[in-house]
């Protein structure tokens, strides 16, 4: 037991030109978090992101629990995408215990997880738009992605936390006619979502405000190890689904979407396209579909593996998300490390800070694509 | 009609490992031999073990020569029994497309104090963040998280942990959580 203040904890003298900002963490423009900006006159000299106020410790909880009982709240960093923060640790464990998913099940995440990754975007693109001024950007997709939750309730029974993948399968199979409601909904939202262009993505005022500022080169976003539509945007290809595709992304065609700038405004821009792709994904993974057969496998109570490791990762909404389990042979995990796209991202908010105009902060800093609850775990 | 029984054919586990991943693992073992271990190659994962006084040497050439240029997730485990601290990186490539799938797990390990101070003791390793630039905030959890003190990284202060936290770090197993 120390009390003792770690290094690098003391107090530095500043200069006289030079004024320290609390961004946070009650202010709405940055989420649960606090960034302490240094300003000088209007420009940011430096920027020290300062996450941890949604710390809840869920690593060491996944410690206590076994297998199982760790679902529930292992989704809970990002309830908007509680499908794709649980698809890595399922892959894991069904590795761990040797698990084989029924085909139907496949399809059926593959279809649950993307419903996931449209509800996260748009509940990101609301505040995006919020934050920039435009409320009509806040009340569309925040109306639009109710009907997705609709349709996520009706297959597995909770709006938001669903706790719907389990290892071996799915929790629950779909209700009959199912498909067809859930063909006519996404057909709906595609329709919708392409008239966000014409309101938002076209629109001179987000683009006088979005572009050019906070740009990110290809070099430096591959070194800062960036991922998700942060990575995208600065012109790298890469996206987990078809790198190394998990389940049956192999069988579906998956569009990668990627743009050069690296700005603000391309970053903007690329959840809204990966949801117009995952529109096409969930109708072809619903035509391929075995339209019968078992969603899960049986377990054994506290099912428990060998003395092994996995690292598992897939694309979520935020960019590749890793999960790291270690097992020694009891029924809790000896350690779960969940590897997050907003933690991974969190690098680029003091480097793309600096020098940029204090009013383009909220532009650059919510344009990353970055949950804080993620981030803290 | 005959009468015998044909018998199943009993395939033989395939016992090969995969080519392309064996070829980084025999790179790696043919430039440092016994100073790194190759602890599992599976397909699209690999896992290499090194002390901590070479760490530095293996990271620089796994970044120049197999050319991996990012870490994934930094990753700190406690081992009690053993009296050591492991801190497990994976790295990953998006310049090179072969290796788009591949996850290379470099461990090492720190020795571990029964009453850690943490920044004062000797649980110490040295830091990857010249490397892999990546690597600056996972570390700074680990620190938090292990008491695992990274030499050579500029900012090892605390991340997630309230800046008044004085108890063990919580991701030690001599941590326990109140009530469980």
């Amino acid at each position: 037991m120390t009390t003792q203040l770690p290094p690098g904890l003391e107090i530095e003298k500043l200069d006289e030109r030079i004024m320290t900002l609390n961004v946070g963490p009650q202010h709405p423009g940055s989420g649960h978090m606090r960034l302490i900006v240094k300003v000088d006159g209007d420009y940011i000299v430096s920027c020290d992101p300062d996450p941890g106020y949604v710390h809840r410790g869920e690593e060491k909880m996944a410690e206590y629990r076994n297998y199982i009982t760790n679902i529930p709240h292992l989704e809970r960093p990002v309830i908007h995408d509680s499908c794709n923060i649980l698809y890595p640790y399922c892959l894991g464990v069904e590795e761990i215990l040797g698990l084989e998913v029924p085909e139907r099940a496949k399809y059926l995440r593959v279809i649950a997880s993307e419903l996931n990754r449209c509800v996260y975007t748009q509940y990101w693109l609301a505040i995006y738009g919020i934050f920039l001024g435009h409320s009509t950007m806040f009340m569309w997709p925040a109306g639009d992605r109710e009907l997705l939750i609709d349709a996520l309730e009706k297959m597995t029974g909770a709006r938001v936390t669903h706790a719907y993948f389990v290892p071996g399968g799915i929790r629950n199979d779909v209700p009959a006619n199912f498909e067809d409601m859930l063909l006519r909904r996404v057909d709906y939202f595609e329709k919708r979502i392409k008239e966000y262009a014409a309101i938002f993505y076209d629109n001179p005022i987000l683009i006088s405000r979005t572009r050019d500022a906070g740009i990110l080169s290809r070099e430096d976003a591959i070194r800062l190890g960036t991922t998700g539509s942060t990575l995208r945007a600065s012109g790298v290809d890469f996206d987990v689904r078809t790198k190394e595709p998990y389940d049956v992304y192999e069988e579906l065609d998956v569009k990668v979407n990627t743009l050069k700038a690296g700005d603000s405004y391309a970053r903007s821009k690329i959840p809204w396209l990966d949801m117009l792709d995952s529109c096409n994904i969930i109708r072809q993974a619903v035509q391929k579909m075995p339209k019968s057969g078992s969603v899960r496998v049986k377990l054994k109570p506290n099912p428990k593996g060998g003395n092994t490791e996995v690292y598992k990762r897939v694309e979520s909404g935020r960019g590749s998300l890793g999960c790291y389990i270690i097992s020694d042979s009891k029924p809790e995990p000896y350690r779960v490390k969940m590897s997050v796209g907003s933690f991974r991202n969190l690098i680029c908010i003091p480097y793309l800070l600096k020098g940029e105009k204090l009013g383009n902060m909220p532009a650059v800093y919510w344009s990353l694509n970055y949950w804080p609850v993620e981030a803290d775990r | 009609m005959s009468t015998e029984e044909t018998k199943p054919v009993v395939k033989a586990e395939a016992k090969e490992l995969p080519a392309f991943e064996k070829s980084i693992a025999d790179t790696l073992e043919k430039k440092f031999g016994s100073k790194t271990t190759i602890e599992f190659v599976k397909p699209t994962r690999i896992r290499v073990k090194v002390s901590k006084e070479n760490v530095l040497e293996v990271a620089k050439f796994i970044r120049d020569e197999l050319h991996f240029d990012h870490a994934e997730s930094v990753s700190g485990v406690d081992y009690p029994s053993q009296k050591e601290i492991e801190v497990v990186y994976h790295l990953g490539s998006y310049t090179d497309p072969e290796l788009a799938k591949q996850v290379l797990t470099l461990a090492t390990r720190a020795p571990r104090e029964e009453n850690p101070n943490p920044g004062n003791d000797s649980t110490r390793l040295p830091s990857l963040r010249e490397i892999f630039y990546s690597v600056e905030f996972h570390e700074r959890e680990c620190f938090e998280m292990l008491g695992v003190f990274f030499e050579g990284h500029p900012d090892n202060r605390r991340l997630l942990l309230p800046e008044d936290w004085a108890d063990l770090p919580p991701l030690r197993r001599d941590f326990k959580i109140k009530g469980r």
